[in-house]
């Protein structure tokens, strides 16, 4: 049997497209088309983007900058309850929101508010989340769309269960699963991708490798080169990107696409970023990072990069303060809709545990009901 | 009507769906290519093909958690767990993702998921092979579990649990798969789930089983009778939602309720069938309700089995000493 070792490493380590083959994740290569200043490092690979795209694209950035800071801001005034900021991981999620079709499914952990809104989720739904209400999570307007799934991880091995529908229902879809760095440490994180390289089916995996999962470093982690290497044990591609180039993004996400949906199976793209905010407005981070780090990592920031970008070619000619301006009272309309929405009713507790009510239920919704009653008459 | 086993008529059940509703997929360990380690689904891959009847990787997580993204896409999976034993590396995604998903979106998006697995002792089975878990998924808010005591039940509540739109965990009792033949209903019928079954209408005791310990309760039956005492037997079937009326009227009737399960006795559904007794039926009560269940003890291996095991003296002897009280 031992001679079968080298028909096994052909098997399990292919190289199905170029960009694969380029970033090699063994050698830690990593996807990146601008630097820092903006300047254009890798010509060959710049994606053919009219001007208007990368201007929209800067300005759904910023307007998701802007609701993050101030959902940030809504939970300090004590008007909104724990959220998750997204502050610095923009470009990995409007690159993607420009891949992703009005019929794929998005799968996200719970830090994916802009690929999020970029896929027809409301704002004024994101904030009844995390106002309180589970009403947020029911999408008015995004198809394909599935609820922030908190444990960490678990939502992985939905998308790939997701993809097999799409094979065998032939559906011209892709899933887009979302976990953090930390999140590849579990065991559903392998279950996933083995799953789904074993079925071939269309699932693009992102990491959002933030450097940090709560307070516990990435090189803590995880001894791996890095996280996208993890996905040759599985045998499907996977590829580092600066995560905060979001050409280099697009360019991940365009190839990815076009290779899940050529029915070639499963890809895994480990999107390199910097969590800039805390984990959670419950989170302190100057508890076990320093001030250096996050002065080095801030030059990576994606806005200030595409912005530089946008300046050098002489494209960006907006007035940058009105139009965040006019993002805030669009933020605070939606926010104000979502704090009047209507009160939390008791039925709502019981309604959706089963698609009909047991019972059971009935009878403990009505034994609150009468408590209820009699404490209005205790008034 | 044919003569069948558990085994003939769950397979016989998964045929009718296969057969009529393409939606259906059914897989997990060993369960294609074999037909699963108690042929359970023998043949069924060979009539449906391998995208609807398949083997899948070794990973009850996944296994899981992958119906649950098939039936959140437009499919009606049913996934096989190997053993009771076995099912709780899948533990975290029923109950932090498959029974709350319809909850978490507000409806957006149903869970028309069947998770089977073989369940019980009395097999002299290895280790994690002999377990009664119903009350560990009883207790998750948003699950359905149903366990058949017989082949009609068996294909009647897998056929409901296949066309309903919660999740249910089906717990099939493997002691006796092939130990009851029974004449089934050709063709398809369903039995609704959340309603028990009066098996035997009786005076003098309430005795509430399910699965396995059915049988040795029909056995203990006779032996009461000997003794004068006339038993009703209530098999619940659907463990939650439990059917509280069905066991409320009972004991009102008899004034006495004895309990027999094999889990572990501590905080288990016979534990609900007492407080149901206390909450529904106090001003009835003759005598302290009874549990004959397991011990608060891991299964034993085969030599150490017998006196862990529910037997119909045992069964007997808390009737008589219940009606004696």
């Amino acid at each position: 049997m031992l001679n079968n070792v080298k028909t096994i490493e052909k098997t399990t380590y292919k190289k199905p497209t170029m960009i694969f083959d380029d970033f090699d994740p063994r050698e830690d290569k990593i996807l990146r088309i601008i630097d820092n200043e903006g300047e254009v490092l890798n010509k060959e690979l710049m994606p053919d983007l009219d001007d208007e795209t990368i201007i929209k694209a800067y300005k759904s950035m910023l307007f998701a900058r802007v609701a993050d800071q101030m959902a940030v801001s809504f939970q300090r005034q004590g008007r909104m309850y724990t959220y998750p900021p997204i502050l610095g991981q923009e470009a990995i999620q409007i690159a993607g929101g420009i891949i992703i079709r009005e019929n794929d499914w998005l799968v996200p952990a719970f830090r994916e508010m802009a690929i999020m809104l970029a896929k027809g989720v409301t704002l004024k739904e994101i904030f009844l989340y995390y106002l309180g209400n589970e009403q947020g999570s029911n999408f008015s307007k995004a198809n394909h769309v599935l609820p922030i799934c908190v444990p960490i991880a678990s939502q992985l091995i939905h998308a790939t269960g997701i993809g097999y529908s799409i094979k065998y229902q032939k559906k011209d879809e892709v899933v887009f699963p979302f976990v953090g760095d930390g999140g590849t440490s579990e065991g559903d994180f392998s279950e996933a991708l083995n799953f789904a390289e074993v079925w071939k089916v269309p699932v693009i995996f992102t990491i959002q490798n933030n450097q940090y999962a709560i307070s516990f470093p990435v090189q803590s982690q995880t001894k791996s080169v890095n996280l996208a290497v993890k996905s040759l044990a599985f045998g499907l591609p996977g590829i580092k990107v600066d995560g905060n180039d979001f050409f280099a993004m697009y360019v991940a996400y365009k190839e990815s696409s076009d290779y899940a949906r050529a029915g070639k199976g499963p890809v895994l793209i480990e999107a390199l970023t910097y969590r800039k905010g805390a984990h959670t407005t419950s989170d302190d981070p100057s508890k076990y990072r320093s001030k250096e780090e996050e002065f080095e990592w801030a030059k990576t920031d994606p806005l200030i990069r595409l912005k530089k970008f946008m300046d050098k070619k002489g494209i960006w000619k907006e007035d940058e303060e009105k139009l965040i301006d006019g993002y805030k009272l669009e933020v605070d309309k939606q926010f104000t809709e979502a704090e009047n929405f209507t009160p939390y009713p008791l039925e709502d507790v019981f309604q959706y545990m089963y698609t009909d009510m047991p019972d059971i239920l009935k009878k403990q919704k009505s034994e609150y009901e009468q408590f209820q009653s009699w404490k209005e008459k205790r008034k | 009507m044919s003569v069948m086993t558990i085994v003939q008529a769950i397979n016989n059940a998964l045929d009718i769906k296969l057969d009529e509703d393409k939606s259906v997929v059914m897989y997990g360990e060993d369960s294609g290519r074999e037909g699963g380690v108690f042929r359970v689904t023998e043949g069924l891959q060979k009539k449906y093909g391998v995208e609807r009847v398949f083997d899948s990787p070794l990973a009850e997580s996944a296994i899981v958690g992958t119906g649950l993204g098939m039936a959140l896409s437009g499919l009606r999976p049913v996934v096989e767990l190997q053993f009771d034993g076995f099912t709780y590396p899948a533990f975290n995604q029923i109950i932090s993702n498959v029974s709350r998903m319809h909850n978490r979106s507000r409806g957006m998006y149903k869970v028309p998921l069947v998770i089977r697995f073989p369940y019980g002792g009395g097999i002299n089975a290895l280790e994690h092979h002999s377990e009664s878990p119903e009350a560990l998924y009883a207790h998750i808010p948003g699950l359905k579990v149903v366990i058949p005591s017989s082949p009609h039940d068996a294909k009647g509540l897998l056929i409901a649990a296949i066309e309903c739109d919660d999740p249910v965990i089906f717990m099939e009792p493997k002691r006796i798969y092939r130990a009851i033949k029974q004449e089934v209903e050709d063709g398809k019928f369903s039995i609704p789930l959340g309603k028990a079954k009066v098996l035997t209408e009786g005076t003098d005791i309430t005795v509430v089983a399910f699965g396995a310990m059915i049988r040795e309760c029909q056995k203990a039956i006779v032996m009461a009778k000997e003794a004068g005492i006339s038993v009703e037997l209530i098999d619940l079937r659907t463990i939650y939602p439990i059917d509280k009326e069905t066991i409320a009227e009972s004991i009102k009737k008899t004034g006495r309720i004895v309990i027999v399960a094999e889990a572990p006795e501590s905080f288990s559904v016979g534990a609900e069938l007492m407080a149901i007794a206390n909450e529904e039926a106090f001003l009835y009560l003759e005598a302290p309700p009874k549990r004959v269940m397991g011990f608060d003890t891991i299964v034993p291996l085969a030599k150490g089995e017998p006196m862990y095991m529910i037997t119909p003296e045992k069964i007997f002897y808390e009737i008589e000493r219940t009606i004696k009280f």
